[in-house]
Parts: structure tokens; sequence; C-alpha cells
């Protein structure tokens, strides 16, 4: 690969407004269609959507509205995908209480969080009470 | 995009066409507790096969609908759940759990005349 084409690849990213379940769809179609150039197989690609969608879930039933930002990565030939959500929601006094599978204070099933760390390479959680949360998590191809 | 939903002998077939929202999904639920009643149907079939991802919500309501059509009569079979949409699901940690599911319409209604048949051999 030149190297110019891999800066780009650094460089592309996507974000998308999230403010309603409309905006869910949006963000893991948005993430699926810049993963697809980053060469991912097709159940990649359905890992990272769902994953997105999961966690642009947990932005509308906890604080109503953030973001997400997709974009591509490379670690020297590696490809991946890095997703942040970000919100300026409640925040999480507990984070390792809501990384347990089952817990929910909402009307999800509690699997969203758990489960996105489960799809994807890595992931991190960070979380301020009253100032918000951000959830970074990265697939490589 | 609300989901079209036909109605063939005793069963309703409800055919996703494209992805749909929550809202879309919560749509679907109420349409059909009311149209089992309004068609007095034995089964319906919920073909997902043009969705590219079932997240935990859309996996909830897929059940709730079973649920919901079960009390109201009718047993429910999911079809179409493509390959990478199950791999992804299992990774998630979800399952549809007593919810029947079904290779495609065709085995969606294999199953749904076989298990009506076995309610009348009961009745």
């Amino acid at each position: 690969m030149l190297p110019n084409e891999a800066m780009l690849a650094g460089n592309e990213a996507t974000h998308v407004r999230i403010q309603s379940s409309a905006d869910i769809v949006a963000a893991r179609q948005e993430g699926r269609a810049l993963a697809s150039r980053a060469g991912f197989s097709s159940s990649n690609l359905t890992v990272i959507a769902t994953a997105i969608s999961e966690i642009a879930r947990n932005i509308v039933e906890y604080a109503k509205e953030g973001e997400v930002t997709i974009m591509l990565i490379n670690d020297g030939p590696r490809k991946g995908v890095e997703v942040i959500a970000t919100d300026r929601g409640p925040g999480i006094p507990d984070i390792a209480t809501v990384m347990r599978d089952g817990y929910s204070t909402g009307r999800g099933m509690g699997i969203g969080l758990p489960g996105a760390r489960r799809l994807m390479d890595e992931f991190e959680i960070s979380s301020e009470v009253g100032k918000g949360t951000t959830v970074r998590m990265r697939k490589w191809g | 995009m609300a989901v079209p939903i036909l109605k063939q002998s005793h069963y309703l077939i409800a055919s996703i066409q494209s992805v749909l929202s929550d809202k879309d999904l919560i749509d679907l639920r109420d349409d059909l507790a009311e149209l089992v009643g309004e068609h007095r149907a034995r089964g319906v079939i919920i073909d997902v096969t043009a969705l590219d991802v079932l997240d935990s919500f859309a996996t909830r309501t897929l059940r709730a609908i079973a649920y919901t059509t079960k009390l109201r009569g009718a047993e429910t079979v999911i079809v179409g759940i493509q390959p990478d949409v199950a791999l992804a699901m299992v990774q998630l940690g979800l399952t549809l759990q007593d919810v029947p599911t079904a290779l495609d319409l065709e085995e969606g209604l294999t199953f749904l005349n076989q298990r009506l048949e076995g309610s009348h051999a009961a009745e």
C-alpha cells in the first residue's frame, strides 16, 4: 500500500448525530459502509453494525442524545475500524456493574454494552456522573 | 417503513422489506396483535430475510410478537435469519429462546402446517 493511502485510510471518518431510534439505523448503516472499505468480511461487517447498534441505542435510552463517530484506522499493514460513542448524559456511577450481562436500569435486556464488548476486539468505556459517557471500540480486519 | 402483512389461508405473513427502526418493529407487534383477531389467524410468519442486523432490541421485540400472538391464539415462526446475522447474534449473546425459527418462508409454512395438524389431532 502507498503511504498516502494509509494516511487517507487513517483519516476517513463519519459522524452520526444520535437523537432518535432512526439515528441508530443511520449509525449502523454508515458504519457498515465505511468498514466495508477496510476489507472486512461480510460476517465482520454485520458484527460491527450490530455493535454500533447497541452502543447507539444506549445513547438514545440513557442520554437522549450524543454522537457516534466511525473511522478507519491502521496499525502498520493491519486495517481496522474504530467506533467512538459520546454523550453528555447522566453518566454511569459503576461501570463494572453495567458491564455485567443482564444488568439494566432501562427498557433493555442489559446486553448492550457487554454484548458490544464481545463483538469487538478492543473496548473501553469511561464515564463521569453528571458529565457523560464515552465508549471507544475497535475491530481489526 | 411499515411492514406489509399478507393473509394466506389461516396464516398471516409479515414480510420485512427493508431496514426497520425500533418504532417500525413496535408497530409490527401492535398490528399483528390486532390482525390475528381480525383474520382469525392460526399462525404468523415473520420473514426477516431482508434484515442485515438483529440487535438486542429487535430480538426482544420479535420475542414479544411471538408471545403476544400466542396469547391471541396464533403460533409465530421467524424465518430467514441470514448466516451473518445468526453469527453476530450468538456472539452478542442473543437467543430467541423458545420462539420457533425456520430457514425460509417455505419451511415456515411447513412448520405451521405440522404444528396445526398436531393441535387438531390433539383436539
